[in-house]
């Protein structure tokens, strides 16, 4: 065995709430789960399944209803919370706090389980606060009120919260809902960097499986039944795991794009001539306008793919007519004029 | 010198201005000299004076400050905990427990002789705490044998449930009491500081100064709070003996000052708000002793206004609270523009 340093390690764990005096309500039971130093893991699965519950539990703020977890080799339920806090650092989906803050004095809050009892920052602590600031490219934002910022600017605030708690292990809650594409993008960026390059041992859960696929050294996929899948994300992609977690009526997962397809019978057939990009897009176009890709002598559309200085042009053959168009948008505004 | 340490400075400075006209204004108004000389014990004040600075004015003054003060360090700790910029005291119910032991003890169980009296001696003052501090302590041990098992804002509105029906017992008590005895429990119900004789204050002064004291090692605790519990005890705090703690000493606080002064409203709600307007910190190291020196001046001002020096009245020291205390909850919540979370948690 190579000497993988797994920072948290959970055997036999069971996770859920307790429901007044009837007992448990289980969640997930028996998960053995492990995270390693600098790696970056994305937690998915639907709605419901328990991601938060989960975290919440790793990260030692519910109790598990049982099993066992090791921090750094020492069991996390003898550990106070001090040193739990020096351990593990959270961003949660709790709303944002009421109350005259701006960025740096949130941020600041993060070095609570280093401060003495009056909580006074050393220098140590303030230049902490500022390369948090910085990992993030919140800087600008320091001395701005909370209440100001974007959806994204205050996950990032948040986030460099987490940081200057200097733990081992960076446990995020859905960091990315809310907060618009590229933005998004961009945070997934920092925290893969913070894995990698700071040696943390990062946890999120997500619902971009896209992006989490793009990002993470490993996925963890939760299903409804409480089973865990652990593994490395193409290949969880390739054998069908992705599709069984997210199975539902309404979409399939199209291990060959990549990606999920609404789950609709094809009506129709047509037929398609061409590569590239514009294939892809024109094959999805397709699929949403509830066409399967089918033989050119069975296929009612026939669809060819040429170019004109570099433009792609669809030719396209309803029954016996062939017409030319520059977009897909035209071509379908005909499409469906004839049938 | 910085804005933080100029506005303290400033607020002790009118905290003493509010307390020498506090001891010089009222049905016979006092000069400077002949205060200094009062309490410096000068024997060219005369002794009539002397009596009216030592033994009435001085004790109430300062009972004013550590009330004032008292209350509003329990509501600071209360907002905190509860994230919630509306609650207090009252809020809570610790006000309305305090009222249902004083209503038992004055309506039901008092002895016409107690009752008759509108200034109680001090065994039957003692009774009164007794029963007041009793009845804060039964809400706040329903509400922490709650606050276990459900969240906050679920204990908020139990506060409230708790003082709807608490309210309702006493109003039930009132209709069946005899007139007699109603009269005393009205005079305390409509709250004064001049109750506290030198007598009483070898009690409530050491209460309050505990109960404030209790809050230091609270600070930083308080701070973590300001983000939720979970995150509070992400960062180490331990969430369930530090929520105990605070808990326990705002509603020392809150049930000392209401056995001995009566039900007064608005102050712990509004001087927190007061602070966090004019200090733009959410940093309870500054909070705390801010709204120490601001819960003393408020109180200070509404006891001066509430003796009406210049017209032969007084007015009822919880009327007076309350319009100087509800336009700055008003004005504190359009400012923050957070109402959505005043009823979002």
């Amino acid at each position: 065995m190579s000497e993988e340093r797994y920072v948290l390690e959970a055997s036999g764990l069971s996770i859920g709430y307790v429901q007044g005096k009837r007992g448990h309500s289980v969640v997930a039971e028996d998960l053995n789960l492990k995270l390693l130093e600098g790696e970056l893991v994305c937690l998915l699965g639907p709605n419901g399944v328990g991601k938060s519950t989960l975290i919440r539990t790793l990260a030692g703020l519910d109790k598990p209803l049982a099993g066992r977890i090791l921090m750094e080799g020492a069991d996390a339920s003898a550990m106070v919370s001090r040193e739990r806090a020096r351990f593990a650092s959270v961003v949660l989906t709790d709303q944002a706090p009421h109350g005259m803050f701006t960025a740096y004095s949130i941020v600041a809050l993060g070095r609570h389980p280093h401060t003495r009892w009056t909580g006074t920052l050393s220098d140590q602590d303030r230049s902490r606060i500022e390369w948090a600031l910085r990992v993030v490219g919140a800087e600008s934002l320091s001395e701005r009120q909370i209440g100001e910022l974007s959806d994204g600017e205050r996950q990032k605030v948040m986030i460099a919260r987490a940081l200057a708690q200097d733990a081992k292990v960076l446990f995020l809650d859905e960091p990315t809902a809310f907060v618009d594409l590229p933005r998004r993008v961009e945070i997934m960026r920092i925290l893969r960097d913070l894995a990698h390059e700071e040696g943390l041992a990062v946890l999120l859960s997500s619902h971009d499986l896209d992006l989490s696929i793009r990002c993470a050294d490993e996925l963890w996929l939760m299903n409804p039944e409480g089973i865990l899948v652990q593994g490395y994300p193409e290949d969880l992609a390739l054998g069908r795991q992705i599709a069984q977690t997210f199975q539902s009526d309404e979409v399939d997962w199209d291990s060959d794009e990549g990606c999920f397809r609404l789950h609709r019978q094809p009506k129709r057939l047509a037929s398609m001539e061409g590569e590239g990009s514009v294939a892809l897009w024109t094959r999805r176009a397709l699929a949403r306008k509830g066409y399967g890709i089918g033989g050119a002598d069975s296929a009612e559309l026939e669809v060819i793919i040429t170019y004109l200085n570099g433009h792609p042009i669809w030719r396209v053959r309803i029954s016996e007519t062939w017409r030319s168009f520059d977009s897909l948008q035209s071509m379908f505004r005909w499409v469906e004029s004839i049938s | 010198m910085n804005r933080t340490s100029t506005l303290l400075i400033a607020l002790i400075f009118f905290n003493l201005l509010a307390l020498v006209l506090n001891i010089g204004l009222g049905s016979v108004s006092i000069s400077i000299s002949d205060i200094l000389g009062s309490l410096s014990g000068s024997e060219k004040v005369d002794a009539v004076l002397t009596g009216i600075v030592l033994e009435f004015r001085l004790p109430r003054g300062l009972t004013a400050m550590l009330a004032g003060s008292a209350l509003s360090v329990s509501g600071l700790m209360m907002q905190t905990v509860f994230r919630n910029p509306l609650a207090d005291p009252f809020v809570l119910g610790v006000n309305g427990g305090a009222s249902l032991g004083v209503a038992i003890t004055l309506l039901v169980l008092a002895p016409s002789g107690i009752a008759l009296t509108q200034d109680l001696r001090l065994s039957g003052h003692i009774l009164v705490v007794v029963a007041a501090s009793v009845g804060a302590g039964a809400v706040l041990m329903t509400l922490l044998a709650f606050a276990r098992r459900v969240d906050v804002m679920s204990l908020l509105i139990l506060g409230l449930m708790i003082s709807y029906g608490v309210g309702a017992i006493v109003s039930i008590l009132i209709f069946y009491s005899m007139a007699d005895r109603l009269q005393s429990f009205f005079n305390w119900s409509f709250g004064n500081f001049s109750s506290v004789t030198w007598t009483h204050f070898l009690v409530f002064a050491p209460s309050v100064v505990v109960g404030l004291a209790a809050v230091v090692p609270q600070i930083k605790s308080l701070d973590a709070f300001l983000l939720g519990e979970r995150y509070a005890s992400s960062m180490g705090v331990n969430v369930r003996r530090s929520r105990i703690l605070i808990l326990g000493s705002a509603s020392l606080l809150a049930g000392v000052v209401t056995g001995f002064c009566g039900p007064i409203g608005f102050v712990g709600i509004a001087a927190p708000h007061f602070c966090r307007l004019l200090f733009r910190a959410p940093s309870h190291r500054i909070l705390v002793p801010s709204a120490i020196l601001f819960g003393s001046l408020i109180a200070l001002i509404a006891d001066l206004i509430a003796k009406a020096p210049g017209i032969e009245a007084t007015l009822p020291l919880n009327a007076v609270t309350a319009l100087i205390g509800a336009p700055v909850v008003v004005a504190a919540l359009l400012k923050q523009r957070n109402l959505r979370r005043v009823f979002g948690g």
